[in-house]
């Protein structure tokens, strides 16, 4: 299921920001007529169409997963987590629509009407995003719910839409989207721009600069919704703040710890460098701050620490590279100099193509592997979540191998499609 | 009493309903793609490819919405699915990975045609199949003994695979692949913009009108014993089956007689009938016979929600549906 959720995340995160990349070309052929744009919204509609059929086909198998490997956690938390995939459901039948309109209705539809169905494939989707992270987040901070004896007494599913967690994971997942698949089209364009000196330059450049107007204000936007976000952990789920950070003990003035490999045995973080009192200051806005370390809690609700640590720092660390990159294309675009004549910015680019989806995968590990060992936090444990069928492995492995199909098959199509272009 | 729980059971019904004659014939156009014969092979295959390809995603999506609104009106019913019927489903989802893969790869991958082709194939016949199986397998009861299996740990065949592996089951699953691949023909005489093609699959929609004769037949003579509760409903509500021999008849005639599009009416009522006949049947069990609806129905703050929801997205939907056939099956015979 985790895995089934990382492929599906990837694919999702380009089936959102794709489409606003496809439209932003469309808007700009439309305004210049310059016919290189209509040429790269075409490219890009293809390229949103393969991500929405493959987005589409994860997507089912995610919706069935649901029921066929964690049967009691669906027959607890379906009526409250059903009215968001409801509704996610709807965005995603109002996307399939509109993208079958765009895709095909090039000289059916009037110029006006192509131009807003591809703007409502680029609105659903990210519709789309926000129900499913709804889950997820309600899922870290339950809300909405009394639980008595093992079942809930009482629900309200407004209310657990409304949990601590979803404001900032909603927001915190539609950026790194953008970011994401911003830079990884920027990092594409741009590692052409660098090799070949002649050949089709200005369909790159072109390219490029959409690619960066997507991705810079969403780069420049993701640490300030990440340090929101880390906050809204510290307060609701300590914990896992500890585990993100390898605080052991609970103390005040905590340092914030960069890098390192966690030691459970020492109780320490190995090789970190320690900024004092940095986390204290970040998470709660004061250098004297307690935070509770992983010690205050009974050690069978402690997340598996080296993951989550792990994975946090690099989600980090790539997300702190991508904002550098995008400050210094946006510094460039200030200047009134062309992108394009940069060899090292470029090359930076071309360097960080897989950033955004590396940083994805970190950031799903840390919330999901941060929550464990709780599926629904302080509420249900995943193991008494998952289905009772013996052999449990045939079926972990037959997703296992779909979704490394599909990724295959992403990856070719892609491929063969900036083949193309190249 | 018709309450909120049945008034969602109907919309999971009509959403079915829905998949059954979209989805269902974009399967039933896998089929024809594999059984493309003659001198208009290629031709045919365009038709089916060009007919399917715009629209077979949001025809796909009715099955998203089942499933979610199952699990959401109904959870106690999806878990016991999902784990009694864990198998079939799988397999089932796996011919849904399939066909998705090989559209894509037909569309934007590199040349690959013919094994991408199997792959089509292949799905477009156990998908069905399966989906079938997994509606014989609730109606003839088998799931709930299977469900009472599972509580006083059962044998792993008794709880995983017989309840889906009996005649009852198997026959149904061949009666959908049937009934798709006969709604398919049929759509795609309207779609056939020449009239070889038209006579084409014209051709092939009467011969597959046999096949779910003899499927049907079949299923009807097992469902005496396997399926007491649906042989009691199906029998018992002669009105309904009455009128789904109506438009079956109907069907086979204006195909005879080449009258396309009261044919293509007349399918698509013959196999909604079909599966209102089994709903109306099994009412009012979810899971025949010891779930029915209400037992199975989450809270009512959660239907009341989900009834909200479904409503707004309806107002949303349909208009944009509408939109979306109007533009491309607009239906134009060039002679």
């Amino acid at each position: 299921m985790a895995l089934s959720l990382g492929f599906h995340i990837i694919f999702a995160e380009i089936g959102i920001a794709m489409p606003l990349l496809m439209v932003l070309a469309e808007w700009r052929w439309r305004r210049t007529g310059d016919a290189i744009y209509l040429q790269l919204a075409r490219r890009w509609a293809k390229g949103t169409a393969i991500l929405f059929a493959v987005g589409a086909v994860s997507g089912t198998v995610l919706s069935f997963e649901l029921g066929l490997l964690w049967p009691s956690f669906m027959e607890l938390a379906g009526p409250v987590i059903g009215i968001p995939f409801a509704l996610e459901g709807f965005a995603f039948f109002t996307e399939a629509i509109f993208l079958g309109v765009y895709l095909y209705g090039w000289d059916r539809v009037s110029p006006r009407a192509h131009t807003v169905a591809g703007l409502i494939v680029a609105m659903s989707g990210a519709a789309s995003a926000l129900f499913v992270v709804i889950v997820n987040a309600w899922m870290n901070t339950p809300t909405g719910v009394t639980v008595e004896g093992g079942r809930f007494a009482a629900i309200d599913p407004l209310a657990a839409m409304r949990n601590p967690s979803t404001f900032q994971q909603v927001v915190h997942m539609l950026l790194a989207a953008y970011v994401s698949t911003g830079i990884a089209v920027a990092g594409i364009h741009a590692a052409v721009l660098v090799r070949r000196r002649r050949s089709n330059r200005l369909f790159h450049h072109h390219a490029l600069v959409l690619a960066l107007t997507m991705a810079i204000p969403a780069a420049l936007l993701q640490p300030i919704s990440g340090d929101t976000s880390a906050r809204a952990v510290a307060r609701w789920q300590p914990i896992k703040l500890a585990a993100l950070e390898s605080q052991f003990a609970t103390e005040r003035g905590a340092p914030l710890r960069l890098g390192g490999i966690p030691d459970e045995d020492a109780r320490t973080a190995r090789y970190a460098v320690e900024i004092p009192r940095g986390l204290s200051l970040l998470a709660f806005r004061d250098p004297d701050a307690e935070v509770k370390g992983l010690t205050a809690f009974p050690h069978d609700q402690w997340p598996p620490l080296a993951p989550v640590h792990i994975a946090f720092q690099v989600m980090v660390m790539l997300g702190t590279a991508m904002a550098l990159v995008c400050a210094w294309a946006a510094s460039v675009f200030v200047r009134g100099r062309d992108v394009a004549q940069h060899p090292r910015l470029l090359a930076a680019l071309a360097l960080l193509t897989p950033a955004g989806f590396i940083a994805t995968e970190a950031g799903w590990v840390v919330t999901e592997v941060g929550r464990q060992p709780w599926i629904i936090g302080g509420i249900m444990r995943t193991a008494d979540a998952v289905t009772p069928m013996p052999g449990l492995f045939v079926p972990m492995m037959v997703f296992a191998l779909i979704y490394v199909g599909l990724a295959t098959i992403v990856a070719i199509s892609i491929a063969s499609l900036v083949r193309e272009t190249t | 009493m018709i309450g909120l729980p049945e008034l969602i059971a109907g919309v999971i019904g009509v959403a079915l309903n829905a998949y059954a004659l979209t989805g269902g014939a974009d399967f039933g156009g896998g089929v024809w793609d594999r059984l493309a014969t003659g001198v208009r092979r290629e031709r045919q295959r365009e038709l089916i490819a060009e007919s399917i390809a715009p629209i077979w995603e949001a025809n796909h999506v009715w099955l998203i919405v089942v499933v979610v609104v199952f699990f959401t009106a109904f959870p106690a019913a999806f878990s016991t699915l999902g784990t009694v019927l864990h198998i079939p489903l799988t397999l089932m989802l796996i011919g849904i990975v399939l066909r998705g893969s090989a559209f894509v790869f037909r569309s934007y991958g590199p040349h690959g045609r013919s094994r991408w082709g199997l792959a089509f194939a292949v799905a477009s016949v156990i998908t069905p199949v399966l989906l079938g199986t997994v509606i014989g397998s609730i109606a003839s009861g088998a799931v709930a003994t299977a469900a009472e299996h599972v509580r006083i740990s059962g044998s792993f065949g008794e709880v995983f695979i017989k309840p889906w592996t009996a005649p009852f089951p198997v026959a149904v699953g061949a009666l959908a692949l049937a009934l798709f691949a006969f709604l398919a023909a049929t759509y795609l005489t309207v779609d056939a913009r020449d009239k070889d093609l038209q006579e084409d699959f014209r051709v092939r929609a009467l011969g597959s009108a046999a096949a779910v004769f003899v499927c049907a037949a079949a299923a009807l003579v097992l469902a005496r014993s396997a399926a007491p509760r649906v042989a009691i409903g199906v029998v018992g509500a002669l009105l309904i089956q009455a009128a789904t021999a109506a438009a079956a008849v109907t069907a086979i005639a204006a195909s005879w007689r080449r009258r396309y599009r009261v044919a293509r009416i007349a399918a698509a009522a013959q196999v909604s009938l079909i599966l209102w006949g089994w709903l109306l049947a099994q009412y009012p069990y979810v899971i025949p016979p010891s779930l029915t609806i209400r037992d199975a129905a989450a809270p009512a703050v959660t239907l009341r929600l989900l009834a909200v929801g479904l409503a707004g997205g309806a107002v949303i939907l349909l208009p944009s549906l509408g939109y979306m056939l109007r533009i491309f099956k607009s239906g134009k015979v060039e002679k």
